[in-house]
């Protein structure tokens, strides 16, 4: 290759022997679905040599030139059978073994740490227990599950990491969710793949895994001084929920108390479980969810809370299991001065979070 | 000449029949007007031809930009709009008319013995519409484009993007219902049009493929046609239907439009395999291996098809049961397309194969179709499919079953049947080197997203992590050479009207009825109507027919 500079041949060499072709096993899942896709994988090689094999070995047997005349066959029944039982069977385990694996992937434990992720065009803006907001990054500790909870703003986007084998649509007005366990410190890829418009392709970003106790350093660093449940309190009470909801005996509305998790009776008859997405749906579309023994007075808030600031209501009440800090705060907006507390967008409010609860759309 | 079946006249006597479908009539209205199927076929070909080399350029501007990972050779937006106009153009105005608008139009009524298809008028309508559902589509191209994919997703199609989506939507809509009318037209025909002793399993495989592909037709393009109309109407006035905030489901678009385009899939598809069993059978001189489950395995292909939509969105939230359901239902359908590979494979058994250009095509779907069909178990399986949905992986599966099946099967078929439509041999060496040429960069083209998918690399995407650099080079070096691949027929085919040898009625020594006319037909077909009197790849009645022939001239 004395043609060639030499320059320019090491960094050929270099670059076409240095690229990835496979991706990273970091999480707990990932070596579980890489062994079901390495089994498909030879189970579809051997099926394609086999073909391969079959076609070529007829192709020299029966060529013209050495088999000048056909052998009419009608067919076989028993070899019909055989390549009708063995493919289903073996596509019934990949079906077994695959469910196996999707409800796994889908079905979080009850311990796991639960981050909530809004999608909007074109960014991944996330919110930790603890307050603390990424946008285009998720730090993360190794050796604890992970859920997120997932919520679009606008359009379909998908969350996925290549690194840990997960991926999950967030869809406009519904909570979805998955989880994780990351197993190996590191950085890898965060991509939208579902298209989402002009941007896409620039809606990407860091999943940063970090040991615990950088995990903690991260954390303590990046705090804004609230947590979301906190965050939710302010705005609780700045939308004046505390107005009805304060458990007083003649309160106007539900007490909010425990209600997470716990199965409620509605006024239209039936029960339904208090989950996320029912917290969400009862304060953006309150009349469809009245609970038994209330009037359908509760305002709609839809356009006045961001999803965001929705995650941060159904956090504080998820977290809510008395009505003490409701008497608290009970009227204290009334002591606020005129303005604060209703005008500050959401910017704003990272940058100085004492000035209002963060999840109020501007009016 | 051991090594070939074609037996061609002595071409220093034979001449084409002076009275064909070609030479009938006259004048550009004579084309324009005709109710003949085998015209209308032309102008078919002409027209996808039109399109698939519109819908090429724009897939090489898409691996042009992606050599590099950076956005260098367009805007985003542009790009957008390319793999989006990519998507419908080969889809709604090649993939789906490919095989049955040519092929199909030409050959169903020759195959089963009939003057015409059953409503000639209505097929020439078919013609109309996709002309305009074409002409629709470049003119929204030409002014400004279309940005939300061709998949049209809500609420992004709804309410977030201003580009062409009426226009484009309207386009897909007025092509729906040629596709409808040509689904309509080959099941009347196929019912009712049938020449005396023509059974329902007296009827070439290519016929029964048809057949299964039209009730998709039929049954599933008006689905789509409503999924477009809602967009239509939640974009002018809002209706809410796919909107959360007024009460509706964004999801429920997704369902519509898989509801079809799942079976689309098969539309494309069915066809394609029913030329795979007529060349396999002619060029091995062997009826095809199980030619009852060949058949029932299309009708088979049918009917599950229209239960797999929703293994397009097992990660969107649709709940996990539905999810199990639908994976078992995919699980079900690959089992047919399994079938019919190892009958195809089964056929070549103790034949007497020769390896013309048609062959070698049927050949690279046979490998190629396996691959695709093969890697789509990775995707129905629902665990593997949460890794590998919505990245290159699908991008690769997709395109090896409809670029690498179903286009190797219609260039198959129009080589097989390129002597039938126009009375002339196409050149064998060139075209046999095109075959190769074509296998060889597909392979390179598509076989490196199979890994970028496994990596992660998602579609869709305008630029790219640099580490996938070197696969997307492969891929965009591979598509170079497939372009060859596919420029060269258009020259040799085109060089064969006035050049190629003369074919002679039968040059494959073919079984169908529809060599046992003249080439070109004439615009009935048949002198006589014909009268089936044996079974289909029944090869020793064509020994004893030419020996009949033999005897009366002698």
């Amino acid at each position: 290759m004395d043609h060639i500079s030499p320059v320019l041949w090491q960094f050929l060499v270099k670059w076409m022997t240095n690229f990835p072709l496979f991706p990273p096993e970091a999480s707990k899942i990932a070596p579980q679905m890489d062994a079901l896709y390495f089994f498909i994988a030879l189970v579809s090689l051997i099926g394609l040599v086999i073909v391969i094999l079959l076609v070529t070995t007829f192709c020299i047997l029966y060529r013209k030139g050495r088999h000048p005349v056909a052998v009419q066959i009608e067919g076989s029944t028993l070899l019909e059978a055989t390549w009708t039982i063995i493919p289903l069977g073996l596509f019934l385990v990949m079906f077994v073994w695959g469910a196996l694996i999707y409800f796994r992937v889908y079905t979080p434990p009850a311990n796991a740490m639960n981050i909530y992720v809004v999608g909007k065009q074109w960014m991944w803006k996330a919110e930790h227990p603890g307050g603390q907001h990424e946008i285009n990054s998720l730090h993360i500790p190794i050796g604890k599950p992970i859920q997120l909870t997932l919520i679009s703003q606008d359009v379909f986007h998908s969350f996925s990491i290549p690194a840990f084998r997960v991926k999950r649509e967030a869809i406009p007005g519904r909570y979805t969710s998955v989880w994780f366990e990351a197993t190996m410190p590191g950085t890898y890829h965060l991509f939208c793949t579902q298209y989402c418009g002009t941007n896409h392709s620039q809606m990407i970003g860091d999943i940063v895994v970090l040991t615990p106790d950088d995990y903690k350093k991260w954390l303590a660093g990046s705090t804004s001084g609230m947590s979301l449940a906190q965050n939710g309190e302010r705005l609780f009470a700045s939308l004046s929920c505390n107005a009805c909801h304060n458990a007083k005996p003649d309160a106007r509305g539900p007490s909010l108390a425990n209600v997470y998790g716990s199965k409620l009776a509605l006024s239209s008859g039936g029960t339904v479980l208090a989950d996320d997405a029912y917290l969400r749906e009862s304060i953006l579309n309150p009349s469809q969810h009245i609970t038994q023994g209330y009037a359908p007075i509760m305002p709609t808030y839809q356009g006045q809370v961001s999803e965001e600031g929705v995650i941060a209501l159904v956090e504080y009440i998820k977290n809510l299991n008395s009505n003490y800090r409701i008497d608290q705060t009970l009227n204290t907006t009334d002591l606020l001065p005129e303005g604060e507390g209703k005008a500050a967008p959401v910017p704003a409010a990272v940058a100085a979070p004492k000035a209002a609860p963060q999840g109020m759309v501007k009016p | 000449m051991s090594d070939t079946i074609v037996s061609l006249p002595d071409q220093s006597t034979a001449r084409i029949p002076k009275v064909n479908f070609i030479t009938k009539e006259n004048g550009l209205l004579s084309w324009l007007l005709t109710g003949d199927h085998k015209r209308i076929a032309v102008l078919y070909l002409i027209s996808l031809s039109f399109f698939f080399f519109i819908g090429g350029a724009l897939a090489g501007l898409i691996r042009l930009e992606l050599l590099t990972p950076q956005t260098d050779l367009m805007a985003t937006d542009t790009y957008n709009k390319v793999f989006t106009m990519h998507g419908v153009i080969m889809i709604f105005f090649f993939l789906v008319p490919s095989v049955p608008a040519t092929l199909g139009n030409f050959l169903i009524p020759l195959m089963i013995g009939a003057k015409d298809l059953a409503l000639p008028k209505i097929n020439l309508l078919s013609w109309y519409l996709y002309i305009a559902g074409g002409l629709l589509a470049i003119y929204t191209m030409a002014t400004g484009g279309v940005d939300t994919g061709w998949t049209f997703t809500t609420p992004l199609s709804t309410h977030y993007v201003n580009t062409n989506v009426l226009t484009t939507g309207l386009a897909v809509f007025i092509a729906g219902f040629s596709s409808i009318f040509t689904g309509l037209n080959f099941i009347v025909t196929i019912h009712k049009m049938r020449c005396p002793g023509m059974t329902w399993f007296r009827m070439p495989l290519f016929v029964w493929a048809h057949y299964a592909a039209s009730i998709l037709m039929v049954l599933g393009t008006p689905v789509v046609a409503i999924a477009i109309v809602l967009v239509a109407l939640e974009r002018t006035i809002g209706i809410g239907v796919f909107d959360p905030t007024k009460g509706g489901d964004p999801i429920l678009f997704q369902h519509l439009f898989w509801f079809y385009s799942h079976p689309a899939v098969y539309i494309m598809i069915l066809p394609g395999m029913g030329v795979i069993s007529e060349t396999i059978s002619t060029f091995s001189r062997k009826r095809v291996f199980g030619y009852t489950a060949v058949a029932f395995s299309s009708v088979a292909i049918a009917v599950f098809g229209f239960f797999v939509w929703a293994h397009h969105m097992f990660i969107m939230g649709i709940s996990n049961y539905s999810v199990l359901v639908f994976s078992l239902l995919t699980m079900l359908v690959a089992v047919p397309s399994a079938i019919k590979i190892f009958n195809w494979t089964f056929t070549l058994y103790k034949g007497s194969i020769t390896f013309e250009t048609p062959m070698l095509y049927t050949f690279g779907f046979m490998g190629l179709f396996t691959i695709g069909g093969l890697t789509g178990i990775f995707l129905g399986t629902s665990g593997t499919d949460i890794h590998l949905t919505e990245t290159y992986f699908i991008v690769a599966h997709f395109h090896f079953v409809m670029v690498g099946g179903m286009l190797m099967a219609f260039l198959a078929g129009i080589h097989f049947w390129w002597p039938k439509m126009t009375g002339r041999m196409y050149p064998e060496k060139i075209s046999q080197l095109a075959a190769v040429v074509t296998f060889i960069g597909f392979n390179f083209t598509f076989f490196p997203q199979f890994i970028l998918g496994t990596l992660g690399m998602p579609r869709r995407y305008a630029s790219y992590p640099p580490e996938f650099q070197v696969l997307n080079v492969f891929s965009t070096a591979g598509a170079t050479i497939l372009g060859v691949g596919y420029l060269l027929p258009v020259l040799y085919l085109t060089w064969s009207l006035k050049y190629g040898e003369i074919a002679g009625n039968n040059p494959w020594q073919a079984t169908g009825l529809e060599w046992q006319t003249q080439s070109p037909p004439l615009t009935e077909n048949f002198l006589e109507t014909p009268i089936m009197d044996h079974e289909a790849y029944d090869y020793e009645w064509l020994e004893n027919q030419k020996e009949k022939e033999v005897a009366s001239v002698g």
